[in-house]
Order: C-alpha cells, then structure tokens, then sequence
C-alpha cells in the first residue's frame, strides 16, 4: 500500500509552549541562534487510497482550527 | 429530570458527575460509550478525564464514537449537553461548542480552586479546576460574535485565568444555549464538605437551558 506522512504543526499565530520552551532551553545546551521552534507531530501511514488523505488530515489527524498539516506521500 | 453521564474508557470523573446530577434533581445514569442509546435521559454530561487515553488531541477520538453521535442528534433537537473539562474539549472537537482547548500557556497542569463569573447574573462561583490543556482558543472574529451573541458562558475571574484562555473564558453555550461546556469542575462542587456547592448552579442552568427550549 502506499506509504504516506502527515506533518501536523500548531498554526502560525497560535502560542505554541512547547517549541517556546524548547527554544528557552537550547542556549543552556550551548545551541545558540535557533528561533522560531514550533513543536507538532508527525503520523506514518499506509493508505490504499491517497487521495482522501486531505479528509482524514480535516476530519481526525488535524483540528484545522489550530493546526496546519501537510501531506507528504512516499 | 434525568441525567445521563457518558462513561468512555479513561473517563475519572463520571463518578462525581453522578453524584452532582443526583444532588441537582434526583436521577442519574451513566451512558456507555459504545451504545447510541441514550437511555430516554433529559440532559446529557460528558465528563472529565482523558477518554480514549486523549491520544492525537484531548477528545479527538471520543468525538467519533456511538454516543457522541447520539449525544450530537440529541443536541440538535435542543436536548441540553453539559461538557466538562475533557467533555468540553470533546464537544469542541465534535463541533458542537466553538473554539479549541490547547495546551496550558506555562504547560503546567493546574490544580486549584478558582472563581468563576456566571456571565448571564454575573454572579462568582467558587470551582475547582484541574487540567493540562485548557487554554480556550478561537480566532479574534469568533471571538466578538460570541460576545456579542452571549455565548461566553462563564470567565475566569480577573487574576484567575489559570491558562491563558483568550479573554479569560472558561466556558462556552452553542448558539441555540443547550449545549454549554466548561473546562472547571462543576462536579466537584455539591457537597459543603468539599469547600462550595458552587457547582449545582452550572448543573441547574444547563437543566434550565434544556427546559426553555
């Protein structure tokens, strides 16, 4: 079956606490000049039927409210 | 009027839900999550917790199952729905309530009393509250139109936002006000002994709700 990856992310604009607080413990690592971490999350899957993969991303993998996914299929 | 309080697996607090609705008007039954019927019950809860273990999003998957589609018919038809904490971010996700619950500002789960206001009387409650993502969101245009429609149900008292809910909202009503959903714990305030029986007037104006439509 065709294998698939969504990337989900927290939509610009929305506070995002967990890449802030990535972002803040970098430094203390030595990282210095990372910004803008945006924590999201990542789903793999085998879908006989790409092309509904938008509809599911809507209706289950995103709450398109609060977060972008993009589809990548492999 | 009976109660009927939804039990999915990873619901905690549909015991004290019970409780409440048994304190507010006498009867009570829990509702199973895989069955669509509702059991002939007047008003419906859907509990605190973390059903279906909140994998994905706090309520993503407890919005598709069997009950959640009765308890979606059962609102259309103006049944009154209260949804607390989890059962607010369920209602959000199924669509029934507005606007999304996201992870706490300072990602801490809170655990504490708070003060609400009651927008309609604008009267406090003392409520407690416990969760690690109740931070109330909807875009700014939502936002105004819930204002302006009364729909902010209840708001955190000022210096009581425990989570950086925009405008300080605690909890919302759907357009029609049947279907009110809040993130503190209404249940866990009937009883004196517990510090304020604050929580029966959420339970009374939810039933009130169901009782002019």
């Amino acid at each position: 079956m065709p294998k698939a990856r969504v990337l989900i992310r927290p939509k610009e604009g929305i506070l995002d606490p967990q890449g802030k607080a990535v972002e803040r413990a970098l430094p203390a690592l030595g990282f210095e000049g990372v910004e803008h971490v945006r924590v999201g999350r990542m789903v793999e899957l085998e879908a006989e039927d790409p092309e509904r993969l938008g509809e599911l991303c809507e209706k289950l993998l995103a709450n398109p409210l609060i977060e972008d996914y993009e589809i990548q299929t492999l | 009027m009976i109660w009927g309080v939804l039990q999915f697996p990873g619901s905690c607090d549909e015991r004290d839900a019970l409780h409440a609705c048994e304190v507010a008007s006498g009867e009570a039954r829990l509702l199973w999550h895989e069955s669509r019927d509702l059991d002939g019950v007047d008003a419906v809860v859907v509990p605190g917790g973390f059903s279906y273990g909140d994998y994905l999003r706090a309520g993503a998957i407890a919005r598709f199952s069997p009950a959640m589609e009765a308890v979606a018919e059962f609102a259309a038809a103006g049944g009154p729905v209260l949804g607390i904490c989890n059962g607010f971010q369920v209602l959000c996700e199924a669509g029934l309530l507005p606007g999304a619950l996201l992870r706490n500002e300072d990602l801490r789960f809170v655990c504490r009393q708070a003060d609400l206001i009651e927008e309609r009387s604008g009267e406090t409650l003392s409520i407690p509250l416990k969760h690690g993502e109740g931070r109330y969101y909807a875009p700014e245009a939502v936002l105004d139109e819930l204002e302006a429609s009364g729909q902010v149900a209840y708001r955190y008292a000022p210096g009581h936002n425990p989570n950086g809910s925009v405008r300080d909202i605690a909890g919302v009503r759907n357009e029609a006000g049947n279907v009110v959903g809040l993130m503190p714990h209404p249940e866990h305030a009937v009883d004196p002994l517990t510090g304020s029986t604050d929580g029966l007037r959420v339970f009374e104006a939810v039933a009130a709700a169901g009782a002019r439509g």
